[in-house]
């Protein structure tokens, strides 16, 4: 399995790469040929939207969500999908998926630490920002915590660093790259 | 919100673990990414590395031992000691850490939390200020600043500080319990979450700072014996902690 990390100048990108490594997938450099693209997560969305517009993931991204070719957005990258975030005063998404990031306005902000999803496990979260999309599947805290639309899949949460978890997240998302 | 967080902390010299008391008289621990390792394992919620000797000697994280560490972790890891500028936050996040802590260099020029905020988002930088009798202390505690603690977590956070790790002098390393006054006025004063430190000796102590604060950090008690933490999560349990 061949896996691309789309990197824009200030994302984890070390941490998702090893994530994906201990599970045995070939981190490749290759947006559009890849067989999973992911989109990490650390970042100000203005600062991340014009490092992947730099490198032209955004073209590649389109690209592959039109071939209906699995992209995953983790964090920020879930949030930069979207239509439009509320962040650094207002920037356009990828608009990948319906929907857009607002500002978090209940408990500490940023949000962070390990909450449970759904009903099932717990994993980490630290944003300041959440999709409001009817693309939602699950949520945690009220807050949305995973959505999915056509071929892309986000996760609001960080599953490579998730621990046990999170690994098991990363590889139902590969194995729904091979169906 | 998020459950409490327990966070293990290596402080960091001459490519080794180690603690002293009251930042002093520090003793050798042991191996940065065994032990790195040896708390992740034990369910560690975060790992903090803390490079204590990259300011006063005048050069930047130790990058390298970042990388051997962070291969090993499927746990958050913030690394700190040394950052002075975007570029050296930059190459830490590319060694595999998920968030910068900043100290010394934030004080002498608080204009570089928002510079890193506006690349890396406010929830990858944590403001670590150490704190004396009230008053926060630079360069390893060994300056004074004159600001205090409370003006200066709600001037870190306006500039764009997403977590404050708030390290009570006075308490680090004595076991005797964390500086509880001192947490809950800088918790009270601010939005962003707070990490208390300094001073945990048993399952009370944590208990205690865990209910003003939002993580409580963890070095003397765990390092002599890394399986503690699991034991040590039980223990909160049963004083109705909800610890992951």
């Amino acid at each position: 399995m061949r896996v691309a990390i789309c990197e824009y100048g200030a994302g984890n990108v070390r941490s998702v790469s090893l994530a994906f490594e201990r599970l045995g997938a070939e981190v490749v450099p290759d947006v559009l040929g890849a067989d999973l693209a992911v989109l990490p997560g650390v970042g100000s969305a203005r600062a991340a939207m014009a490092g992947l517009r730099a490198r032209g993931h955004d073209v590649a991204l389109r690209e592959r969500i039109a071939d209906e070719r699995p992209v995953l957005g983790i964090c920020l990258g879930l949030q930069l999908a979207l239509e439009e975030s509320a962040e650094d005063g207002g920037v356009p998404g990828l608009g990948l998926v319906a929907g857009r990031a607002v500002r978090l306005d209940a408990g500490r902000v940023p949000r962070i630490g390990w909450a449970q999803v759904g009903d099932s496990d717990t994993y980490y979260f630290a944003h300041s920002y959440a999709a409001h999309t009817p693309a939602a599947t699950a949520w945690s805290e009220g807050v949305v915590a995973e959505v999915r639309s056509g071929s892309f899949i986000g996760c609001q949460f960080h599953p490579e660093k998730s621990g046990a978890a999170g690994a098991r997240y990363l590889e139902e998302v590969l194995c729904l790259c091979l169906v | 919100m998020p459950l409490p967080r327990l966070i293990p902390c290596l402080d960091v010299a001459g490519g080794r673990v180690v603690k002293g008391v009251r930042f002093r008289g520090m003793r050798d621990i042991g191996d940065p990414v065994a032990l790195g390792e040896a708390y992740s394992d034990a369910g560690a919620d975060e790992l903090v590395f803390l490079d204590v000797e990259a300011t006063i000697a005048g050069r930047g994280t130790l990058v390298e031992l970042v990388k051997h560490v962070a291969e090993r972790l499927a746990i958050p890891f913030t690394v700190g000691g040394g950052v002075r500028s975007y570029a050296d936050a930059e190459e830490l996040l590319a060694a595999g850490a998920d968030k910068v802590g900043v100290n010394s260099a934030a004080l002498a020029r608080p204009e570089l939390l928002t510079e890193l905020a506006e690349h890396l988002g406010s929830q990858a930088v944590v403001v670590a200020i150490d704190v004396e009798g009230g008053h926060v202390r630079s360069r390893a505690g060994t300056m004074e600043t004159g600001r205090d603690a409370v003006g200066w977590a709600r001037e870190a956070q306006e500039r764009g500080a997403g977590e404050i790790l708030l390290t009570s002098i006075d308490a680090d390393g004595t076991r005797a319990g964390y500086d509880l006054e001192l947490t809950a006025a800088v918790a009270g004063a601010v939005d962003v979450p707070v990490i208390a430190s300094g001073g945990a000796g048993n399952a009370q102590h944590v208990a205690d700072a865990l209910g003003v604060a939002q993580a409580a950090l963890l070095a003397s008690i765990l390092h002599e014996d890394p399986a503690r933490l699991q034991s040590l999560r039980c223990e909160l349990r049963e004083l109705g902690v909800a610890v992951r």
